[in-house]
């Protein structure tokens, strides 16, 4: 593609967006709360794709090929989303709410952190990737959609596995009849299982209020993010960054390290790719800054969902039982792409209005007025704009190796998300941030599982690298 | 995935197509395969695998000799010390 019609296709979809926005605003005002999740979401793909910013690769290429630069990224990311993030908890217009901590979490990462080392590229990492012209990460995104929808409704011979307990303590949660909450897997394990676990942050922990000066910036921040973060950096730099640097930096091989060399080193390391250091920090601020705004329009609207202003617009269908639609007000990934996969599977009349995740919590609104929606599409069309602007954009057509990857890893992480009730994103950057400890907890799932996946890809490529060696020495 | 020798000490590494973490890692066991002083062509449409072979190739301290990108395609020279 010459430079001139990368420049054209990148300035159409800029222009197409901006039309949207523009259009939609003047045939209502409330299309505006829509508008932010649109130009968010183009901000996240621009930055992910200039950052080849995939959580997969922070955990995966640590211990594939012994790179940290994405695990250091992810930390600058997180820095700076928790502390734009205590500013906006602060002044009491926070968004999020912290989830239960429980030892599903580890499960939920562990099953995500193996499907994302399959699939080649995490929830949000797909998302940019597709917007690159990557039909294969195109496949991921559908794979992970479609498993959410079908998994969250799986009920009949399913029922049989669900322990007592959880269907004991779902029934007494005084569900809606139209929820059926007895008839349901997810179900069950949702209300009879995590919702009994315990809703912590940091700051709570230590007696304080999210909302506080003192919750949020010492209990959240700096406790539940700061902290841990830096000291999982130290792990990381001596284990795979510290022997190269000293190898280049002491001209005697028996020098012994200084204290300042080692600051030199970990400095070295957190600056080393600065695309990622620079997206990290981009990322970060967006996504504090998305929360301010999402609940600065819900004040001035005077809701604290989308639900009611889809209702008043006259959109009522797929509201969920209790008149709302998923609306964060922050960044999130799978949970409206399952809502795209759960809206035309109930148009094709498979009723999926009677399970939790949709009929009571997300609703599966018209994907043309889906707020979420509106960010998943205008992320494609930033990692899109930026591929175009830097010539990498090429369309890719999957093979069948990597298409039945994609699948399976997709598939994993569908299933990994409904149990964890989020993705790389939702489950641990989000939640991590914003001092939720289970998003640590979801956080080391995912290590593990991706230790588990890099195991077999060593041997699975070891395997296919051997056979054509000797095939090309003989 | 196609791994082949093109002339003596000079060797081809395919993986168009792949997403990560192939790029990255049929690299690394390419690499370690070669004798020091062979050279690996690598090509690759990936772009973030890129990233992850330029901080690998500086860790062992393998050469990178030259990058060519056009229209989403990578061909690096990897020179194995």
């Amino acid at each position: 593609m010459s430079e001139a019609k990368r420049k054209f296709w990148a300035f159409a979809i800029v222009a197409i967006l901006v039309l949207i926005s523009g259009a939609t605003y003047a045939y209502h005002e409330y299309y505006l709360y829509l508008s932010v999740y649109l130009w968010f979401g183009f901000i996240y793909g621009m930055c992910l794709q200039y950052g080849r910013f995939c959580f997969s690769s922070a955990f995966r290429d640590l211990f594939a090929v012994g790179v940290p630069r994405m695990a250091v990224g992810i930390m600058i990311a997180i820095a700076f989303f928790a502390l734009v993030g205590a500013f906006v908890s602060a002044t009491g217009l926070s968004t999020f709410h912290s989830a239960p901590s429980g030892l599903h979490a580890v499960i939920a990462g562990f099953i995500f952190g193996v499907g994302m080392c399959f699939a080649g590229g995490c929830a949000s990492g797909s998302m940019y990737k597709t917007g690159e012209g990557n039909m294969n990460a195109a496949l991921v995104v559908v794979s992970i959609s479609v498993t959410q929808a079908i998994f969250v409704d799986i009920g009949g011979w399913a029922n049989a596995l669900v322990p007592a307990s959880w269907a004991k303590s779902a029934s007494e949660k005084g569900l809606p009849a139209s929820i059926n909450v007895a008839d349901g897997w997810v179900d069950q394990y949702l209300a009879g299982y995590v919702w009994d676990q315990p809703v912590l942050s940091f700051a709570t922990m230590l007696g304080w209020s999210d909302q506080s000066v003192m919750g949020a910036f010492l209990g959240n921040f700096l406790l539940g993010v700061v902290l841990p973060g830096a000291a999982l950096l130290v792990v990381v730099y001596f284990f795979w960054s510290r022997r190269t640097f000293m190898k280049k930096r002491l001209a005697a091989a028996s020098a012994r390290p200084r204290l300042a060399d080692e600051l030199a080193g970990y400095w070295a390391m957190v600056v080393a790719s600065k695309r990622t250091a620079i997206a990290g920090l981009a990322l970060g601020i967006a996504a504090g800054l998305h929360m301010y705004a999402s609940q600065g329009l819900r004040v001035k609207y005077g809701v604290r969902n989308a639900g009611p202003l889809l209702e008043r617009m006259g959109f009522d269908f797929g509201l969920s039982v209790n008149g709302t639609v998923f609306d964060p007000g922050y960044w999130y990934v799978t949970t409206q792409e399952a809502q795209w996969v759960g809206w035309v599977f109930h148009k094709l009349g498979w009723n999926q209005m009677d399970n939790i995740f949709f009929g009571f919590n997300n609703g599966i609104p018209n994907p043309l007025i889906n707020p979420a929606d509106w960010m998943s599409i205008a992320l494609f069309g930033g990692a899109a704009v930026m591929a175009l602007l830097h010539n990498e954009f090429k369309f890719k057509k999957p093979t069948l190796e990597t298409a039945i990857w994609a699948i399976i890893g997709g598939a994993l992480m569908g299933i990994g998300s409904r149990l964890g009730l989020g993705c790389n994103v939702g489950a641990f950057f989000v939640r991590v941030s914003q001092g939720d400890p289970s998003g640590w907890v979801f956080g080391i799932g995912m290590v593990g599982g991706a230790y588990l996946g890099v195991k077999f890809f060593n041997w699975w490529t070891e395997r296919r690298m051997a056979r054509q060696f000797t095939a090309t020495m003989t | 995935m196609k791994f082949e020798k093109m002339s003596e000490g000079h060797y081809l590494l395919d993986v168009k197509g792949y997403v990560c973490p192939h790029p990255q890692l049929y690299t690394k066991k390419a690499l370690e395969r070669l004798k020091p002083g062979e050279m690996l062509e690598l090509q690759f449409d990936n772009p973030s695998s890129g990233e992850s072979i330029a901080t690998m190739c500086d860790n062992t301290g393998d050469e990178i000799l030259d990058r060519k990108q056009e229209a989403g395609l990578f061909v690096w020279h990897v020179r194995k010390t």
